[in-house]
């Protein structure tokens, strides 16, 4: 191991990356244009859920019940119709979520103490979504009828839970996807970016001048990792301004430790792009593996999109060999909670393991050519 | 002499096919070493196991005293290697390329800013240091790879075919840098399929199919074909080589430009049945004389005694 061999590598690379406008752009644009995106327009919460109306009763109580519904802010009546037919063909094209039927005995029947139903249809091809509006609904109708029954009067219910929310207290999602975006930006620099690296030197026949010369597999593998380690922590930086200062998230943890936690992860990631690109020698090819092998577990099964506590017991067992789930834990988890290190040890210990695998992979697969 | 590279039985296989069988020979310092034969003969295969780039599948060779099978590293540092290819970094600039090979051979400090300006002036660069380059002509690269290759001063160089694609000035230019090394002492081990190019080396290998089929300098070589040939010219050069090849005493007859070599048993009955061949096919002859083979000459001939077909 020589620093100077190392410093030569780290070096060139820097420099043909400067020089590589499409690297470039996949190494700054790319990163915050994802934030911006994900920030802005995606956004998992539900709110002001569009509902239709078929108020069959006309009295007082089906109004003040509908007035209930609108009251909550989950839900807004765009749509009052007249027949139950409408309905069908309402939530069928999508125009509303959730359709409340009001029957003409409705008043009635609460009048006499009766039970008195009212029928809700949810548009169920958002299983998700129509879950969450169904939950609401049901609470909402719970809330009415606990009023029906003081007679209008404030009535104390024997058991009452308190919520408070805690770490995203205002339950946006917006909290949630920030952080998480940060380690998909870095699978996507660390994979997509190496993968090119090595591919790239195959191809234009430049690894063979290298491999005659001095150089150790493990400076060729160091030295490419630098200049791409310094790219990530440039990105976590604007990625942890632009979060907290253009779209607002909180941010309650200590700065050093995500830094700590995003190098050894960085390090992990990066050494299996280096292997990826070694081991197949082309660029196009290295590129598409990069794609299935990191950027899209990153994105589906790291906890990420979905909650990997509701997949199927398969998925959720081989989550544990990705990753990104442990290291969107820990940004999660210093961003919103302002954990430390006593939380967060075994995903740096889970990330320590991924590094070393990820180094000796990419050092061990130069054997064949380079000493 | 000292042996700079010393090649005992070196084999490579891939897979079935024997890219190097059973190769021996050895290499004197100071001595410009040539390698001769068409693509595909098992040239580039030799070299790059005695660069330390490919394993032998059998086999022993010693480069500057190490064991290419053992002491690769130590290999490395004391030779220069410049291959088929252009290799340097084109998206680096001239001084870029040179600084990077001089910290990936431990060239560093005054040392550096002293072969840095050898390299440009070698390589006549000197204004051309923060150009690309990938705007240099093919000429200005190969003499700068070869800069980068010679950094370190090392005591072997290997060129593999170094001046393929160069036109022939920048090819003589190139050779007058070979001529330097070699006299201020370094081993030049170099591969060609130029017959031109050959005649420079003080002494040549022939290769085809892996095997070494001739050894020893080009004048020597040239020398010892016994069978006299014929160059000759004529109005339709295909035709006639078809006709002579089954005139009586002549063992072969190939095209060389727009000439015909002719390679016969007899020198004094020869030309006679090859004009009478040319009569009877209706062809001139303009010129018929005896000539000094030619390399090329030397190599088809070999070929042939050993029963093979040049391959590539």
């Amino acid at each position: 191991m020589s620093l100077s061999r190392l410093w030569a590598m780290s070096r060139k690379e820097a420099i043909q990356l400067s020089r590589d406008p499409s690297s470039l752009a996949l190494a700054f644009l790319l990163p915050m244009a994802l934030l911006l995106f994900f920030g802005y327009a995606i956004s998992f919460d539900v709110k002001d859920i569009k509902m239709a109306v078929l108020d069959q009763s006309q009295t007082q109580h089906s109004r003040s019940l509908i007035e209930a519904f609108e009251r909550s802010g989950y839900f807004r009546v765009v749509r009052h119709i007249e027949r139950y037919d409408d309905t069908d063909r309402l939530l069928g094209r999508g125009d509303v979520r959730l359709a409340l039927v009001i029957p003409p005995r409705f008043s009635q029947d609460l009048m006499a103490g009766r039970p008195a139903p009212v029928q809700l249809l949810l548009d169920g091809a958002d299983a998700n979504t129509a879950t969450i509006a169904r939950n609401y609904a049901d609470a909402i109708v719970a809330r009415y009828s606990v009023t029906v029954l003081g007679g209008g009067a404030a009535l104390t219910i024997p058991v009452e839970a308190e919520s408070r929310v805690w770490y995203n207290e205002t339950l946006e999602s917006r909290n949630m996807v920030v952080p998480g975006l940060i380690a998909v930006i870095m699978a996507i620099i660390a994979t997509m970016l190496t993968a090119l690296t090595i591919a790239r030197e195959w191809e234009r026949g430049t690894m063979e001048q290298l491999a005659a010369t001095p150089v150790h597999r493990l400076e060729v593998v160091l030295g490419k990792l630098l200049p791409y380690v310094g790219i990530g922590l440039v990105d976590v930086t604007l990625a942890v301004l632009a979060g907290v200062l253009i779209l607002g998230v909180p941010f309650h943890g200590n700065v050093l430790l995500l830094f700590g936690m995003t190098l050894l992860f960085l390090i992990g990631a990066l050494g299996l792009g280096i292997f990826i690109s070694a081991a197949v020698k082309t660029q196009v090819l290295a590129t598409q593996v990069a794609m299935i092998v990191s950027f899209l577990p990153a994105l589906l099964l790291s906890g990420f999109m979905f909650s990997i506590d509701t997949m199927p017991i398969v998925l959720r067992i081989f989550t544990y060999l990705i990753q990104s789930r442990y290291f969107i834990t820990v940004t999660r988890g210093i961003f919103l909670k302002g954990v430390g290190v006593q939380t967060l040890w075994i995903e740096g210990l889970a990330m320590i393991v991924f590094a070393i695998v990820g180094l000796t992979l990419a050092t061990r697969v130069f054997k064949k050519e380079i000493a | 002499m000292s042996e700079a590279v010393h090649v005992s039985e070196l084999t490579r296989k891939f897979g079935d096919f024997v890219a190097v069988d059973r190769v021996t020979f050895d290499v004197s310092q100071g001595e410009i070493f040539g390698f001769l034969g068409p693509n595909g003969a098992g040239k580039t295969t030799t070299i790059k196991m005695l660069t330390g780039l490919l394993r032998p599948t059998s086999g022993s060779a010693r480069v500057a005293g190490f064991d290419v099978n053992r002491e690769i590293p130590q290999i490395k540092t004391r030779i220069g290697y410049m291959s088929q290819l252009f290799s340097l970094y084109s998206d680096l600039t001239v001084d870029e390329n040179i600084q990077l090979f001089g910290g990936l051979y431990g060239v560093t400090g005054p040392r550096f800013v002293e072969r840095r300006d050898w390299v440009l002036r070698m390589a006549d660069l000197s204004n051309e240091r923060r150009r690309l380059t990938a705007e240099l002509s093919l000429g200005f690269k190969q003499r700068l790879a070869l800069g980068c290759a010679v950094i370190h001063e090392p005591p072997i160089l290997f060129l593999d075919e170094p001046t393929s694609g160069v036109d022939p000035i920048a090819r003589r230019a190139f050779w007058d840098l070979i001529y330097d090394f070699a006299a201020a002492g370094t081993t030049v081990f170099v591969s060609t399929h130029y017959m031109e190019e050959a005649e420079y080396c003080h002494r040549l290998a022939l290769m085809n199919r892996g095997k070494l089929i001739a050894m020893d300098r080009p004048v020597a070589l040239k020398q010892a074909l016994d069978e006299p040939i014929l160059r000759l010219e004529t109005d339709n050069t295909p035709e006639a080589v078809e006709a002579l090849q089954k005139t009586p005493g002549v063992i072969d007859a190939a095209m060389f430009g727009r000439a015909v070599h002719i390679t016969v048993t007899d020198e004094s009955t020869a030309p006679d049945a090859v004009r009478a061949t040319l009569a009877a096919a209706g062809r001139t002859c303009e010129s018929l004389e005896r000539i000094t083979p030619s390399l090329e000459d030397v190599f088809v001939s070999l070929v042939r005694r050993e029963g093979g077909a040049v391959i590539g």
